[in-house]
This record gives C-alpha cells, sequence and structure tokens, in this order.
C-alpha cells in the first residue's frame, strides 16, 4: 500500500516536472483529434496530424516537437504552387492566438517525422510532445491509423 | 535524456534545413523560378515515354488509349500529400462503383531510384485495386512529366537525404486519349466525381 502510493507520488512529480513548469501559456492547450498513418517499414518519414488549440488569454508558440518514435521530427508545411507543384518545407515557430487552433491535416501542416526508430504499425500509438516558448510541454499519445487513413476516423 | 538528445538533433537540423529551405523557395517559388508555362498536357496519342508498370510489364502512352484515363505523378517516400492524394483517389473509385473498372488510374513515380518495381507494387497495394503504379529510367519518367507538362524537382534535406517538388494535380483523358480537365490538390473533394463522370461520358459519345 505505502509502497503503491511512493510510487503514484512519484509519478504525479515526473509529471509535474514535465509539464507543471509550464508559465499560463502552454497549460491553456489542449490538442484534439490526433491520428498518423501507418509506415511501410521503418526508411520513409511518417506524418501525424492533430488540431493544437489554444483556450486560454495569452498567445502561445510551438518552437518544437520532439518523440521517441523519430530522431528528427519537425513540424512541416506543404505547400502548392498556383503551377500545381506541392513542396514540404519546416514551417519554423507556430504562435496560436487565444482562442485559436493550429491544424494540422493533410496537405498543409504536419508532424513530419523523419528518422523512424520503430515502423509505425496500425492499432498502435506513441507519444509525441510539442514545446511551447514558455518551456512548458504537452504530450500527446497519438493513435496510428491504416496507411490509407484520410483522418482521425481513419 | 532521450528526448534532450532528439531536441539537440532538431535544433542542428532545423539550421541546415533553413539553409536548403530558402535554395528551395529561390528556386521553386522565389525570384529564381522558371517561368510558369501555363500549357495544357499533350493528347496521350502524341506522348512518347516508355515506363515499366508495377507487374513488370512494359507501359507507355499507348496501354492508356482506348480506355478513360485518370495519372498523377508522385513518389513514395513522400509522407503527406501522396498517400493523400492515394486515398482521395481510391474514395472517388469507390464512389464511381463499376464505372472505375472502366478506367484506367495509374500512378507515375518522380523518384525512379527509390521506387523500383517492386516498391511500386507493395505501395500500390495499400490502395484501390485499380491503381497501377509505373516507374522506370530517369530520362523516361522526364518525357513523361514533358508530356503531361508536369514539373517535378529532387530537393536536398538534412543527412544525406532528399524529398521532391512536383506536380499534385490530377490529369484526366477520355478515351480517345485527349486531355479533359485536372483535379487540382485543393479543389473541393466533391467536385472531383463529377469531373471524372465527364472524362466517362465523352468515351460514350465519342463511341456514338
Ligand atoms: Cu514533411
Amino acid at each position: 500500500m505505502t509502497k503503491l502510493t511512493i510510487t503514484m507520488l512519484a509519478t504525479l512529480t515526473t509529471l509535474a516536472l514535465t509539464t507543471g513548469v509550464a508559465l499560463a501559456g502552454s497549460e491553456d492547450v489542449v490538442v484534439d483529434d490526433a491520428w498518423a498513418r501507418a509506415s511501410i517499414g521503418m526508411n520513409r518519414p511518417g506524418a501525424a496530424y492533430m488540431t493544437i488549440r489554444n483556450i486560454g488569454d495569452e498567445a502561445v508558440t510551438l518552437t518544437g516537437i520532439s518523440t521517441p518514435l523519430a530522431m528528427m521530427p519537425e513540424i512541416h508545411e506543404t505547400t502548392t504552387s498556383a503551377a500545381g507543384v506541392s513542396s514540404m518545407a519546416p514551417a519554423g515557430e507556430i504562435t496560436i492566438a487565444p482562442g485559436e487552433a493550429a491544424e494540422l491535416a493533410p496537405g498543409g501542416l504536419h508532424a513530419m517525422l523523419m528518422q523512424l526508430q520503430e515502423q509505425m504499425i496500425e492499432g498502435q500509438s506513441f507519444p509525441l510532445t510539442l514545446n511551447f516558448s514558455d518551456g512548458g510541454n504537452v504530450t500527446v499519445e497519438v493513435p496510428i491509423l491504416g496507411f490509407a487513413a484520410r483522418g482521425p476516423e481513419g | 535524456m532521450r528526448r534532450r538528445t532528439a531536441l539537440g538533433y532538431g535544433a542542428t537540423a532545423l539550421g541546415a534545413m533553413g539553409l536548403t529551405l530558402f535554395v528551395g523557395w529561390w528556386r521553386v517559388d522565389g525570384p529564381g523560378a522558371p517561368e510558369a508555362v501555363a500549357s495544357l498536357p499533350l493528347p496521350l496519342t502524341e506522348m512518347d515515354f516508355r515506363l515499366t508498370d508495377h507487374e513488370g510489364q512494359p507501359v507507355g502512352p499507348e496501354t492508356l488509349v482506348d480506355r478513360p484515363t485518370m495519372v498523377f505523378f508522385g513518389f513514395t517516400f513522400c509522407p503527406d500529400v501522396c498517400p493523400t492524394t492515394l486515398s482521395d483517389i481510391s474514395g472517388w473509385l469507390d464512389a464511381l462503383g463499376e464505372d472505375a473498372g472502366q478506367m484506367n488510374v495509374v500512378f507515375i513515380t518522380v523518384d525512379p531510384d527509390r521506387d523500383t518495381v517492386e516498391t511500386m507494387a507493395e505501395y500500390v497495394g495499400y490502395f484501390h485495386p485499380a491503381i497501377r503504379g509505373w516507374t522506370g529510367a530517369q530520362d523516361q519518367i522526364a518525357r513523361a512529366a514533358e508530356g503531361f507538362r508536369a514539373s517535378y524537382e529532387r530537393v536536398p534535406t538534412d543527412g544525406g537525404d532528399y524529398t521532391m517538388n512536383h506536380t499534385a494535380s490530377v490529369f484526366l483523358f477520355d478515351a480517345a486519349g485527349r486531355f479533359v480537365s485536372m483535379i487540382d490538390y485543393h479543389e473541393p473533394r466533391e467536385f472531383a466525381v463529377p469531373k471524372i463522370r465527364r472524362a466517362l461520358e465523352e468515351e460514350t459519345e465519342g463511341a456514338t
């Protein structure tokens, strides 16, 4: 019983250390509808999508992402030119105004998962941590859907 | 600890990628961009290229004449646009039901160095069974892209890797091989199926 309590306390402390140091901003970040496609093997980069909402009254700035799944995770943006040519580039920092959301969806912003450490298998999930400029982090568990998935519902 | 390491890599990569990106932007959308050529794809009967499909069969533009055709360019290492386009096309084919069986649907890779016949076979296997995957020699891919007035470019990324910029539109041809229309990447889904039906109907008109 005591042992269990200590374990729980330790877990809570860890949680407090990783997420609790956040100042006002990133504490008010809510992530919805996270999903990723399964990968074919480990050689190709993966992509994850989600809606990052700022429910607070201060702007928050997403500065980077991290995950044990990939050595080089990065927020990218796909753009399609007037001539119909698509290209992909790191999106840089993303500032989300109070009450607004950053939408990571196919053909636009995505969490690009480069140098996969494991294959992404349908039915499994992985943690993805969003890092904010106030020093706070938000970790979300991303479910892996089928390879041909089009949205959070599959 | 592991997270910190990953972040370190990320920061270094971000710097390296920034330069790559700037160069890429300069050449693709920036002042260094070539003049946009607003020409339409040639009729399939006027194209000339030799490729191999995902079952190892030799194919060319003549393979596509006699049936309405849907063609798009991409590459299998593409994490965002290509699987999305293939999923969309699979959805449109599902919506067409039995009519889908009357069409040629072809995905031509712009990255034949990585997309071998076997790779294409594995990749298209995840989508609608009507979708064929074509690959081949670099010069033949270039000739195909020229015929469709599609463009692509290899863009280096960090760590010696590379990605491909490419035309993401889907091209539609009638059964006589004449260009009918294209479905742009950001076009609302509900416009796509009527456009495909139009390509299918022109076949009927041509036959009467
Ligand atoms: Cu990307």
